[in-house]
């Protein structure tokens, strides 16, 4: 519970008497506004290009190497996760994801730099206490409620009799 | 000595005879480089963590202002100091290479006000005759202790600040050349409910202004009485809610210049800093780099600094909690 209180009275000044929720409302009216739509664009973009430059590493490997759509999917995830990793470990991954906000943050490349810049940050206090338990601070949530609504998805699946 | 409620108004002024101040490459590329008395090119310093990296500019700063005092680690009596981190590391392992008796002060980013005021009340009631005020702060570790890890691709809204990384100490003797320590005033929390640690600064602006009102009503001054009155950190956001709060207060701030050490350490039209800098050791660096420049060359006279602070933690945030606030102002006069 936020302690209110009003600054001390004075003879000389008005003493600060706005409520709480005043206060929030003042300040959120002075607050700049996020650029949303200049964010949705941007995520667009990068988000959109990150996504084709998958896909043509995708059908590379199907080319390349005549695997169907479904093998070609395995390395492609494989080498956006180390595009990822590399420009992590670089310090420009998070330049960039300023920019892109969820552009960056939404695909594979997004959740191999949480695992990643955990990875690095914490190697200072150890393989063990460092690297192993911070490595998914970030990404282990997403695992968790993943696997969560994984859960769910197949109780429904399997209740409206779609499922084996 | 005590004057009215919370303003301590110092009988026997006690004076910064020397600073240090020592900051990194952001702070380097930005408008007060010049004043900084040594200024790394880059985050990691050589150390292997950014903890480390934190300590050796505090460390620095201190050895810089004994040095320029002219004095030995030896003759500083109390080391009062502070900063952003659990438990207050950077400035106790400074203080175990100091090794001078230590006391350790936690404001968050007011620390720089609180451990001034304190080391000013220590030198001039005479307990100690060569006191010495310092903090620290690091943007890595700070992102990496209140937000995520450095290399995270997080995109931060337009009200974030940007963590300074920096420390600034000052010597304080209780006679000596130099600019006086005058007054003080201890600040209270304040707390109007904002939740949002992206949002320090309007969090804290309320803070502000709660003690720069209590500092004029306790000394009876008018703010015309200072040449510059400087909040520390409220920067783009906090910044011009405090000037409003305060002209709405019927405070005559246009009697003086009222300026924050957060949008002067940067260029922040430039520099990609969103609302300005923050954390401990930026009103500390611009206080004891740039504005007792200023002061040693007689451009202005008299400046009070507000040093705010958000005490807030991972865990109260995380538990939902509001963010309470402080400011301490430190009035320093030529």
């Amino acid at each position: 519970m936020a302690v209110k209180q009003a600054a001390q009275g004075g003879a000389k000044y008005k003493p600060l008497s706005m409520t709480a929720k005043e206060y929030q409302a003042f300040a959120k009216k002075r607050e700049p506004a996020r650029p949303v739509w200049a964010n949705c664009l941007k995520a667009f973009l990068v988000g959109g290009t990150i996504s084709a430059f998958g896909q043509a590493i995708q059908y590379f490997f199907m080319a390349a190497f005549g695997m169907d759509s479904r093998q070609a999917a395995n390395p492609t995830v494989a080498v956006l996760i180390l595009i990822s990793v590399v420009l992590t470990c670089l310090g420009v991954y998070d330049k960039i994801a300023q920019w892109a906000g969820a552009g960056t943050a939404v695909p594979v490349t997004g959740f191999a730099n949480s695992m990643c810049s955990a990875a690095i940050e914490h190697r200072s206090e150890g393989l063990v206490l460092g690297v192993g338990a911070n490595m998914f601070k970030l990404a282990g949530s997403v695992i968790v409620f993943g696997v969560v609504a994984a859960f769910i998805v197949g109780i429904v699946h399997w209740l409206i009799g779609t499922g084996g | 000595m005590l004057h009215g409620q919370r303003t301590w108004v110092f009988p026997n002024p006690p004076v910064i005879v020397a600073t240090g101040t020592v900051v990194g490459p952001d702070e380097g590329e930005g408008p007060l480089a010049a004043d900084f008395d040594l200024v790394h090119p880059d985050l990691q310093m050589q150390q292997p963590s950014w903890e480390k990296a934190e300590r050796l500019l505090m460390e620095q700063a201190a050895d810089i202002a004994i040095h320029k005092a002219k004095l030995k680690k030896e003759d500083i009596q109390f080391f009062v100091g502070g900063d952003l981190l659990n438990q207050i590391i950077s400035s106790s392992f400074a203080a175990r290479s100091l090794g001078t008796p230590y006391i350790g002060v936690f404001g968050a980013c007011s620390t720089s006000m609180e451990a001034l005021a304190l080391a000013s009340l220590i030198a001039s009631s005479g307990a100690g005759d060569r006191v010495l005020a310092g903090t620290s702060s690091h943007n890595s570790t700070a992102e990496k202790q209140f937000r995520y890890p450095t290399e995270y691709g997080s995109q931060k809204p337009p009200t974030a600040q940007y963590t300074i990384t920096g420390a600034g100490a000052a010597v304080v003797a209780k006679s000596g050349a130099g600019p006086k320590v005058t007054s003080a005033t201890v600040g209270r929390i304040v707390d109007l409910g904002i939740k949002d640690p992206f949002n320090m600064g309007a969090a804290m602006a309320p803070a502000a202004v709660d003690t720069i009102q209590g500092h004029l009503q306790d000394t009876g001054r008018e703010p015309g009485y200072y040449d510059l009155i400087v909040t520390g950190d409220l920067a783009g956001v906090g910044h011009p809610l405090a000037a409003e709060m305060l002209k709405e207060n019927g405070v005559p701030m246009e009697q003086t210049l009222f300026a924050d050490c957060g949008l002067m350490v940067y260029d922040v039209a430039k520099q990609k800093v969103q609302a300005g800098g923050s954390g401990a050791a930026c009103s500390a660096v611009v206080t004891y780099g740039h504005l007792l420049k200023r002061l040693g060359k007689g451009e202005i006279k008299r400046i009070l600094v507000v040093a705010t602070g958000a005490l807030l933690s991972p865990l109260s945030f995380q538990q939902g909690e509001s963010i309470p606030c402080i400011a301490h102002a430190v009035s320093i006069e030529a």
